[in-house]
């Protein structure tokens, strides 16, 4: 190191002995491989989604056949050539209802994130912002959330005709009173801030209040929330479909092929091992999803969870 | 701390009202006419009419719901359409596998995932930090009824090591009842200690980051006693919440593993009243399942002191 | 013998954008007894040494290379199960967060008995009785009674009491106090400190204080080491270095760097301040680590890195300009 050998150095000075590195030099990564890379559960989750809404759109072109046509000649067939994976008791083809069914449970999955977070929003910013309102909805919310969500469905489904609009309305009331105390918490935590106090100090309106400081502030978080929904309510459309209280058993969603497997899953495994593993990778993916957003929008989050 | 006691005991009594008031409106916020849909597609207007004044759905709503708290408070949760039994005795004969169920789960779940975390912050960054963490997001991801099925497919039929499905009772002897529960609980433990790990791992990152770690690591303490003695009992709190509130998990999921291996509990009879449209059974478990849930995270509230001396009420 | 000798001791971070090295080529020692200061600006590298010392360091991301000799052993060497049985036995530290370095949910008795009943196998009645005679010995009354208090219940000066009896517990050769006396009230400072001083002389342990405070220094130290980003730049016995300190660095932190234009501006001359910052050490710096802030640097100083020479007897110094005579030839 330094600026030559010892040997050209002025006299009576002298060079301290330079350290060396005890370990290998860290190449800082950059870019969308770099972000990837460090967030490879995006990268993983991202593409898996991806993937399954493909499947789901494009089921019609990806050799299937009519997901709801019946063979009783055909009956509970192994996986072969003529059925992927198998025929279910109705001489179905397993193949193409688990590829049809990818539309219910993203359906599911996608609608509930969207409306529970949408009612949670304006529910949590209500509460955060009208003093009297917030104790009687957060007691509400209090006693919804007493109530364990899978048995709040059942109970709506119970008392309505199945169907794929009901099971939606029935996860999501099962879902708002988690993100309205999240989005409260958000605005509560935001107002004791001092930019707000001031904004509300020199008279700015409560809906620009709203619009320039509470907003951004939740979308990260409620996002991550919103992944987390959508998982959680494709589980309990399949439990709901498997234990029938779902969509109706002629629609093909993977629960419903599983429940139609149940009967027959310890000679026939296979009518339940492939709608099972679709259900299980599609969670899986957007779960991972949920989780990288949370490392990426959130680094304080990151370590809690 | 008498004083605090009576108050938080005090508080859950709203709590628990506005669950009743919530169970029992659903009847008339459900979309469409609930007598017609639990009477089914084949009934006749008779038939409709008769479930909708036993259900008291002909009767104003405040006078009916009245009159439903009174019952609730004696005991009486109603008859079942189906059955003419009341639920109470209904549920009483099935409480005990679901309640062997549920606290065998418990137990299982707590001692894998509390020390799965702990390892797991411990040797943050590792492949054994990476493996748990996988576990985690996979425990979140694969529904109850996938777990069951699997575990039963290669632990009974496979290798014939546990038994199927059914369920003996306690007083038949431990191990009989105990062999039938078996996989029943990983099955339904597997979100559990999925939750349980990751927030035991969060908190143990976050307290081994602490001040008195380092203390406790210059006096010469070796690692067991560092993570279980000064780390945990510091983590205890959030971790004893976490799993307070994921009984929320092991209550839902408990209607999906008793279908799973046929044991006759309150989630078979929750199933079955599904499918029979039994809305009174359906209503009396969701609200006894409810009041166990707040009752336990009271306890737990309350359990708090003896973790944390900071705490004082 | 040196009872502690530390050589050319480097300890190095890995972090998403680079080593960090925080500490790298520091020697120094200490002698069986003997109080020695470590001072500095945060961020110098004091409290890394400090922690290397006793091997605190979390490896991985840190890592410790060079030499710490403890009575001729290289404790770099030690498994970790020897560490372990030198930690809070022959080494004790106290640290700077007297708020934060007790544990919330143990008792105080538990947390001094703790390194007995480790370290001298006492049992849990002994330790006890141990550690109220600890509590007597650093000035808490009523010790039967505090013993069985949690740290949520003492003071802060209260609390750093409890930490240097359980630092003290097992009559340690060594006591490495990081700042100790930094996060409490000034009237508090003292006490503590002449607990210290007062302790040592009855335990006759060796001290290394690490602190920024230079007021400190003077009252307890007997020799100085002056570090500036991760390197020692001067070391000298207590006098000589408030006397007369060699490198541009220690003159800075005295304040007594010449207020060049002052005079022009009529500025009020202020209190010890050093303009700049302490670099980042993810950057290797191929001069004098204090080139970019000092007042005297040229051209020599930012391309070669000046080595530790003697100026006086004991008193050593990294400055190509700093003579043995005294002042700054430049």
């Amino acid at each position: 190191m330094g600026g030559g050998s010892a040997a050209s150095l002025p006299p009576g000075v002298n060079a301290a002995v330079p350290m060396q590195d005890i370990m290998p030099p860290v190449k800082p990564k950059k870019g969308v491989i770099g972000f990837l890379r460090r967030n490879p559960t995006i990268a993983i989750g991202g593409f898996l989604v991806l993937l399954m809404v493909c499947i789901a759109i494009f089921a019609p072109f990806l050799f299937t056949k009519d997901p709801t046509a019946l063979a009783p000649a055909l009956r509970t067939r192994e996986p072969s050539a003529r059925f992927w994976f198998g025929s279910d008791m109705l001489g179905r083809d397993i193949y193409s209802r688990v590829l049809y069914g990818a539309r219910v449970s993203l359906t599911v999955g996608f609608a509930v994130a969207i409306c529970a977070s949408a009612i949670g929003l304006f529910i949590g910013l209500v509460s955060g912002f009208i003093r009297v309102a917030d104790s009687i909805i957060m007691r509400i919310m209090d006693g919804m959330m007493s109530i364990p969500s899978i048995l709040l469905a059942i109970a709506l489904m119970a008392l309505t005709r199945g169907s794929v609009g009901n099971v939606v309305l029935a996860i999501t009331v099962a879902e708002i009173p988690r993100v309205s105390r999240l989005v409260r918490g958000v605005v509560l935590s935001l107002r004791e801030q001092p930019y707000v106090d001031a904004a509300v100090a020199s008279g700015t309106r409560t809906p620009m209040i709203i619009i320039r400081h509470i907003l951004p502030n939740t979308l990260a978080p409620l996002t991550v929330q919103a992944t987390y929904i959508c998982a959680s309510a494709m589980i309990t459309e399949a439990i709901l479909s498997f234990i029938g209280a779902g969509t109706p058993p002629i629609i093909p969603s993977w629960g419903n092929i599983m429940a139609e497997g149940r009967a027959l899953w310890q000679v026939k495994p296979y009518i339940v091992f492939f709608p099972a593993i679709f259900l299980s990778i599609t969670v899986l993916a957007v779960n991972l999803l949920g989780d990288g957003l949370r490392d990426a929008l959130d680094p304080r989050m990151a370590k809690r969870l | 701390m008498f004083a605090y006691v009576v108050r938080r005991v005090l508080a859950t009594i709203p709590v628990m009202a506005i669950v009743a008031l919530f169970v029992f409106s659903l009847l008339y916020i459900a979309p469409g006419d609930p007598a017609a849909v639990i009477a089914g597609d084949q009934a006749t207007p008779d038939d409709v009419e008769r479930i909708r004044a036993s259900l008291g759905l002909d009767r104003p709503y405040l006078v009916r719901f009245g009159a439903w708290v009174w019952d609730i408070m004696r005991g009486d949760l109603g008859v079942s359409i189906f059955t003419n039994l009341p639920v109470s005795t209904m549920i009483r004969q099935r409480i005990e596998p679901t309640l062997s169920l549920m606290v065998v789960t418990l137990i299982l779940a707590v001692s894998i995932a509390v020390p799965m975390g702990v390892v797991a912050a411990w040797r943050q960054g590792t492949w054994i930090d990476r493996a748990v963490m996988a576990f985690a997001v996979l425990g979140f991801s694969v529904p109850v009824f996938v777990v069951g099925y699997v575990l039963a497919y290669f632990f009974a039929l496979e290798w014939d090591l546990l038994p199927v499905q059914g369920y003996t009772p306690f007083a038949r002897g431990f191990w009989p009842w105990l062999e039938n529960l078996i996989l029943p609980a990983i099955a339904l433990g597997s979100v559990y200690i999925a939750l349980i790990a990751r927030i035991t791992r969060a908190t143990m990152l976050e307290v081994l980051q602490q001040d008195y770690i380092r203390t406790a690591r210059a006096k010469g303490l070796n690692q067991g006693g560092i993570l279980f003695l000064h780390a945990l009992k510091n983590a205890a709190v959030p971790i004893i919440t976490v799993i307070g509130i994921g009984i929320a998990l092991l209550i839902g999921g408990a209607v999906v593993t008793e279908s799973v291996f046929a044991i006759p509990g309150l989630g078979r009879l929750t199933v079955d009243a599904i499918l029979r449209r039994d809305y009174p059974v359906i209503q009396g478990v969701v609200l006894l399942f409810s009041f166990v849930y707040v009752l336990v995270n009271l306890a737990i509230d309350l359990a708090y002191t003896l973790f944390d001396p900071r705490i004082r009420y | 013998m040196a009872l502690l000798e530390i050589e050319a001791l480097q300890t190095h971070f890995r972090t998403p954008d680079g080593i960090n090295r925080a500490v790298d080529g520091v020697s120094f020692h200490v002698n069986a007894g003997e109080t020695l200061a470590i001072v500095g600006e945060s961020g110098c590298g004091k409290s890394v040494t400090a922690m290397s010392i006793l091997r605190l360091i979390p490896e991985p991301p840190g890592k410790i290379a060079g030499a710490i000799r403890f009575n001729g052993r290289n404790l770099l060497e030690a498994s970790d199960k020897e560490m372990r049985a030198i930690r809070g036995n022959e080494i004790s530290m106290i640290f700077q967060e007297p708020m934060t370095s007790l544990n919330p949910v143990l008792t105080v008795g538990r947390q001094i008995g703790e390194t007995l009943r480790l370290h001298q196998g006492l049992s849990a009645q002994a330790a006890e009785d141990r550690a109220v005679e600890m509590l007597n010995l650093v000035g808490i009354p009523e010790a039967k009674r505090r013993v069985r208090e949690y740290p949520h219940q003492l003071s802060g000066g209260m609390r750093q009491r409890v930490m240097i009896a359980i630092a003290l517990a097992c009559n340690p050769k060594l006591l490495i106090a990081d700042e100790p006396t930094t996060a409490l009230d000034v009237t508090i400072q003292a006490q503590i400190l002449d607990l210290m001083r007062d302790l040592k002389h009855r335990v006759g342990a060796a001290i290394v204080l690490i602190t920024h405070d230079l007021g400190v220094v003077a009252e307890v130290a007997e020799r100085v080491v002056v570090m500036y980003a991760g390197k020692k730049v001067e070391e000298a016995p207590v006098h000589a270095l408030f006397n007369s300190p060699r490198h541009p660095y220690t003159q800075g932190l005295l304040g007594s760097v010449p207020k060049l234009g002052s005079s022009l501006t009529g500025e009020a001359t202020r209190l010890a301040e050093i303009p700049g910052l302490v670099p980042s050490l993810k950057q290797k710096i191929p001069g004098c680590v204090f080139a970019s802030r000092c007042p005297h640097a040229t051209e020599l100083c930012t391309a070669v890195a000046p080595a530790l020479e003697e100026k006086a007897l004991g008193h050593v110094a990294a400055c190509h300009y700093a003579l043995r005579e005294g002042a700054l030839a430049a």
